[in-house]
């Protein structure tokens, strides 16, 4: 069976790479790209064009996005009865302590730093896959999703 | 500077099995172990004899403990706007999907099943030191309140 995952990120360039290194760490990830946080909301709650949208067994989610930020997605997330059991992890390229908090006080259930070297980043999704997809128990997909 | 990690665990046994396996894998960690529920709270808010106790840096908590359960433990700890930030992981030998999708629903930061093999036990450990104290940010620690 394969895994859902909605990365939610908005450079082109990143959003690559991090297909890539998904695609290399674990075959059996199928990852599914909101350029925005409209788009991840819309996702999410299977409206307009995803209508048929799996429900996601894991949330990637950048902080600084285009119409609808990154903080706000969390608390949509996290205030929904449905959707708040799914692992959201903060990807971003922010390392400021005021953000570190703040996630964590909004119930992100993790946050990663991403690396600017293709190395380390390569490293953070295989680490990623490594700890939340093999490691981790997430909560089932159910079939009415 | 050492790590400090709370553990609230009843069973002596994995104690044991934990604090070495932490041993191992970092040797900055800085293991508590609160065993039983209310201990675990007195010790997260410097109550008594704690009122010198660390903000531990991370939390590992097991579901089924005596006098009050991990499931009440976790709900205080992320109802709490000082503690919340804290991350907390479930370490428990259940995998009932409906203790898995409760604790996610009161904002777990990540659920782990407790494997009954030992060196599966100690890749367990491994992969929390690997992934928590080496890729994820966390909130610095502050001096305690």
């Amino acid at each position: 069976m394969s895994i859902e995952v909605l990365l939610v990120e908005d450079s082109p360039g990143d959003v690559r790479l991090t297909q890539e290194a998904f695609r290399e760490a674990n075959s059996l990830i199928r990852l599914h790209v909101a350029s925005d946080g409209f788009e991840a909301m819309a996702f999410l709650r299977h409206e307009g064009i995803h209508a048929d949208a799996p429900r996601p067994d894991f949330i990637l989610l950048d902080l600084n996005l285009p119409k609808m930020d990154g903080r706000e997605v969390l608390a949509h997330i996290k205030n929904d009865e449905s959707l708040k059991t799914i692992p959201t992890i903060i990807l971003t390229t922010s390392h400021a302590e005021e953000d570190i908090v703040s996630s964590y006080q909004a119930h992100a259930n993790c946050y990663l730093s991403k690396p600017v070297q293709l190395a380390a980043f390569e490293d953070v999704v295989k680490s990623i896959n490594d700890f939340w997809l093999t490691r981790a128990k997430l909560t089932q997909r159910r079939l009415d999703e | 500077m050492s790590i400090e990690v709370l553990l609230v665990e009843d069973s002596p046994g994995d104690v044991r099995l934990t604090t070495e396996a932490f041993r191992d894998a970092n040797r900055m960690i800085h293991l508590h172990v609160a065993s039983d529920g209310v201990e675990a709270l007195a010790f997260l808010r410097n109550e008594g004899i704690y009122i010198d106790a660390p903000r531990p840096q991370f939390i590992l908590l097991d579901l089924n403990l005596p006098k009050m359960d991990g499931r009440e433990v976790l709900a205080h700890i992320k109802g709490d706007e000082s503690l919340k930030t804290i991350p907390t992981i479930i370490l428990t030998t259940s995998t009932a999907e409906e203790d898995i999708m409760r604790s996610y629903e009161l904002q777990a930061n990540c659920y782990l099943s407790k494997p009954v093999q030992l060196d599966e036990f100690e890749g367990v450990v491994k992969s929390i030191n690997d992934f928590w104290l080496t890729m994820a940010k966390l909130p610095q620690p502050r001096r305690n309140i």
